[in-house]
């Protein structure tokens, strides 16, 4: 039986990085008695995998990770359990039962929503924000150079956004971005920004930006469908 | 939601952040301002090593189960964010609440190795705590230190302000109470430490004086007021099943270097090595009971759900409930996904048919710690180890599946001569050779001896505490000796050899036996920016000589001498339990190449029956 897991991500644990939460879920799994199935061989490991790595100093409102059980408790009791042994910084969301059909959240992945604000008022650049990105995001193409381990290779990165909108909290201006996400096209979205002020011809001090994911989504008929939303409760 | 003391950017732009976040699975969490005492464990390493120690998990845990206590950790910063404290001049903190090390009231220091030094002046100098003792007021909390290496505390004398000779577990109630008291007092920082000193097992460095006799031997070591000890008794668990013991270790994010659960199955060793302190110090051995042990392995396990748990201890082989123990650990826990580590084994039938059992035969590789090349050598060294046993054993593992065996030895040992070099070459191609007598069919390639050695440094409260080192070019000559005995051996290409660097083994050697006046070499050497000497990457050799010349304190006075039977030690106003005639008789029979029967087979008078426990009054074991 497969089962999802929503969690959220939150406060110092933005600082824990992804192999080290893994084997953090791992320890959780037995702390809260969940009945994870074991891979073979002569050391098993919990079957367990993400569906798609959060960076460091990231934040999440929609985090996943897909096991395989041999037994569940219902939905409720499943998230009490596991809730009950989390450090403060990881909250669980929900756990539901995959259908044979769902495809692994890593598989799955299509797209992810993205909040990316100045970390400190004083690092926000002295331009005119909202006309600016309009013009951006209007061109028909935004093309960059993405360095990769061996090689550079230019980009269009306007197929890559589904949707773009700035916005102002306290003053100080916001993205929300929806890009191509997952193991076809994934797009890191402060690679949007560094563009974007880029094409004022500001850099952006490093760290400037803090940026925090809401959800990850796979496609479904066309559209999109939340990875949360895949599967069904168990009762 | 949890505050941190550093901002996020300071954060992100170090290696591994998690180490500065604390918020750790069973972590111990409650308000400062519920306690009446603050207490600060450090481990002057970096995190990952730190959190891997199992002494402070004890003292965590015991301290922390009293409501008037809070308990906190702190560990090294890594030298990236060691320059950014200094620079931004940001005070270093606890990792629990975040706080400040200066709002505490005690910050106490393990001492496990002598290449963290540096980093225990690091600790100080971060936190702002002026690092000589006789420069702390009112305003700075009390630095104590404890640990093996506080078994001889003098080159760290001036630094603090207290040590704990001995085993956690006996006295440090009586010193938090007594803290507690002096505090409503309302009495001078002195007097809590004149107070403290009559506490079994504190010593108050400032309370003491040394002499020296003008050939730099120590004259006189006393106390400068009256109802000071002038021994102080280290302290020993006489029942080891009835003390505390963590059920909810803490589990790091990050991987610590020993990342499982640690079931301690007992303190002390039985076996006498002769270059061993901790078979010494540790002394009498003390077993804990199998079923409470088991209960613990169950509750460890479900409370901090690690995949894998180890037993800890000198020579678990020498545990008389391990059989029953591993048996049990095998057939609750192995099918459950939990790996069962057995370090320390002697290598026997029993031991490989438990091993075959827990790990994969094909990839593990097997350990022996022979220590020495030659039986004569070892015989000098108390190593209970004839040839026949390790080469028997090995073609046990051999046909056991096995083909890669690990060899431990030490260079540099007392007598040892070019021959007995050389036949650390000769006893891993021997058994290489046990290896070729399996008949080809049966054998699965090649087989892989890996020899390691490393430089032997003489300890304080072992036989060999008045022995000599060498020159640093003598090491790394008998390391050159040892490889070119490898190329002349038949199975050469079986044989691997790796050694360790010759350059920390002078410095250890001045720390391990160093006096009083050692102390400004140290400070020398860090504000030289010496630190995490233990990391090769970061050793700096030249930077210490430097240091020692600047200070005038020369290194060869503390290595290069065999110390005279008269010498008095500077660690000698300690009673570790073994007697100093002891001692002596061991370093005697040590050079006559005599063997002392373990303590099991006879009781060797070492002293530590005073304490009456463990093997001491086991029944087959009469003090004669």
């Amino acid at each position: 039986m497969r089962i999802r897991i929503k969690f959220r991500k939150y406060g110092v644990m933005k600082f824990v990085g992804h192999l080290d939460l893994m084997r953090y879920f791992q320890k959780c799994m037995r702390r809260g008695e969940i009945d994870i199935a074991l891979s073979g061989g002569f050391s098993p490991h919990p079957i367990m995998s993400f569906a798609l790595p959060l960076g460091l100093g990231v934040t999440s409102d929609g985090e996943y990770l897909d096991i395989a059980v041999n037994d569940t408790k219902s939905s409720e009791e499943a998230v009490r359990a596991l809730n009950a042994v989390m450090v403060e910084g990881i909250e669980i969301l929900s756990y539901r039962r995959l259908f044979d059909t769902d495809q692994k959240a890593m598989s799955a992945v299509a797209a992810a929503d993205y909040t990316l604000r100045f970390r400190t008022l004083c690092d926000v650049p002295q331009v005119e924000h909202e006309a600016a990105f309009g013009a951006f995001y209007g061109q028909d193409a935004i093309w960059i150079t993405k360095q990769t381990k061996k090689s550079e290779k230019t980009l269009d990165l306007k197929k890559l956004i589904y949707d773009a909108r700035i916005y102002r909290e306290e003053g100080s201006p916001c993205f929300a971005l929806k890009v191509s996400a997952g193991s076809k096209e994934n797009v890191k979205p402060e690679l949007i920004l560094e563009a974007f002020y880029h094409s004022l011809g500001v850099d952006l001090k490093p760290l400037s930006i803090q940026i925090h994911r809401i959800d990850l989504y796979g496609e479904k008929d066309g559209g999109f469908l939340s990875l949360g939303e895949m599967g069904e409760d168990i009762a | 939601m949890k505050r941190l003391a550093l901002e996020e950017e300071i954060l992100l732009s170090v290696e591994k952040p998690a180490r500065y976040i604390g918020n750790e699975i069973n972590m111990v969490c409650k308000n400062p301002s519920d306690v009446d005492i603050r207490f600060c464990m450090c481990f002057p390493d970096v995190y990952e090593i730190g959190m891997s120690h199992l002494g402070i998990q004890i003292l965590y845990d015991m301290f922390n189960r009293r409501d008037d206590v809070y308990c906190e950790r702190v560990y090294s910063p890594w030298p990236d964010l060691h320059r950014i404290l200094k620079e931004k001049k940001i005070p270093l903190f606890a990792l629990e609440s975040q706080d400040a090390i200066l709002a505490f009231d005690f910050l106490g220091i393990t001492l496990q190795y002598e290449m963290c030094y540096t980093n225990v002046l690091q600790i100080l100098d971060l936190s702002g705590i002026p690092l000589f003792s006789q420069d702390r007021n009112a305003d700075h909390p009390f630095v104590i230190g404890g640990g093996p290496c506080a078994y001889n505390p003098e080159p760290l004398a001036d630094f603090f302000d207290l040590f704990y000779i001995g085993e956690g577990e006996t006295s440090y109630d009586a010193l938090l109470d007594l803290y507690k008291e002096w505090k409503a007092s309302g009495a001078c920082r002195k007097d809590f430490l004149r107070r403290a000193a009559q506490i079994p097992g504190i010593y108050a460095p400032s309370l003491y004086e040394a002499s020296y006799h003008a050939d730099g031997t120590l004259a006189d070591f006393t106390p400068t007021e009256a109802n000071i000890p002038s021994k102080v008794e280290k302290q020993v668990v006489t029942e080891l099943t009835d003390v505390v013991y963590p059920q909810k270790p803490l589990a790091p994010f990050l991987q610590a270097t020993q990342d499982r659960v640690v079931l301690e199955i007992q303190r002390g060793c039985i076996r006498g090595c002769r270059f061993c302190q901790a078979g010494m110090i540790y002394r009498p051995t003390r077993e804990k009971d199998v079923e409470v042990l088991k209960t613990y392995a169950y509750q460890m396990l479900k409370n901090t759900g690690y995949d894998e748990i180890s037993l800890s201890s000198l020579s678990s082989s020498d545990y008389s409930g391990l059989k029953e123990l591993v048996t049990y650990l095998m057939e609750e826990f192995q099918g459950k996904g939990i790996n069962i580590s057995l370090p320390s084994l002697r290598i026997d039938a029993f031991s490989l048919d438990i091993m075959g059992k827990v790990q994969d035969v094909k990839k593990s590789s097997l350990t022996f710690a022979p220590e020495a090349g030659s039986q004569r050598l070892r015989d000098v060294i108390n190593k209970g180890l004839t040839e026949e046993i390790i080469l028997d054993g090995a073609a046990e593992a051999f046909a056991g599946g096995w083909q890669k065996v690990k060899l431990y030895f030490m260079l540099g040992l007392p007598t040892e001569t070019e021959e007995d070099q050389c036949a650390i070459a000769e006893l891993a191609n021997r058994i290489a050779a046990r290896y070729y007598e399996i008949p080809k069919e049966h054998r699965n390639g090649k087989c892989q001896i890996t020899i390691s050695t490393s430089f032997f440094v003489p300890k304080p409260f072992t036989p060999f505490q008045w022995a000599a080192m060498h020159p640093r070019e003598h090491y790394i000559a008998a390391a050159k000796t040892v490889q070119e005995a490898v190329k002349g051996q038949l199975n050469k290409k079986s044989i691997r050899y790796n050694w360790h660097e010759a350059d920390v083994t002078v410095l250890e050697g001045v720390l391990a036996r160093g006096d009083r006046r050692v102390g400004k070499a140290l400070l020398r050497a860090y504000e030289k920016g010496c630190l995490f000497d233990a990391w090769s990457d970061f050793f700096n050799y030249n930077a210490w000589m430097e240091a020692f010349e600047e200070t005038g304190v020369d290194p060869d006075f503390y290595t290069l001498r065999e110390r005279t039977p008269e010498e008095r030690f500077p660690w000698d106003f300690i009673d570790a339990g073994v007697t100093k005639e002891f001692l002596k008789r061991e370093y005697a029979r040590a050079k006559n190449g005599e063997v002392t029967k373990n303590c099991r087979a006879a009781c060797s008078g070492c002293g530590a029956a005073k304490y009456q426990g463990g093997v001491c009054v086991e029944n087959s074991n009469q003090v004669p």
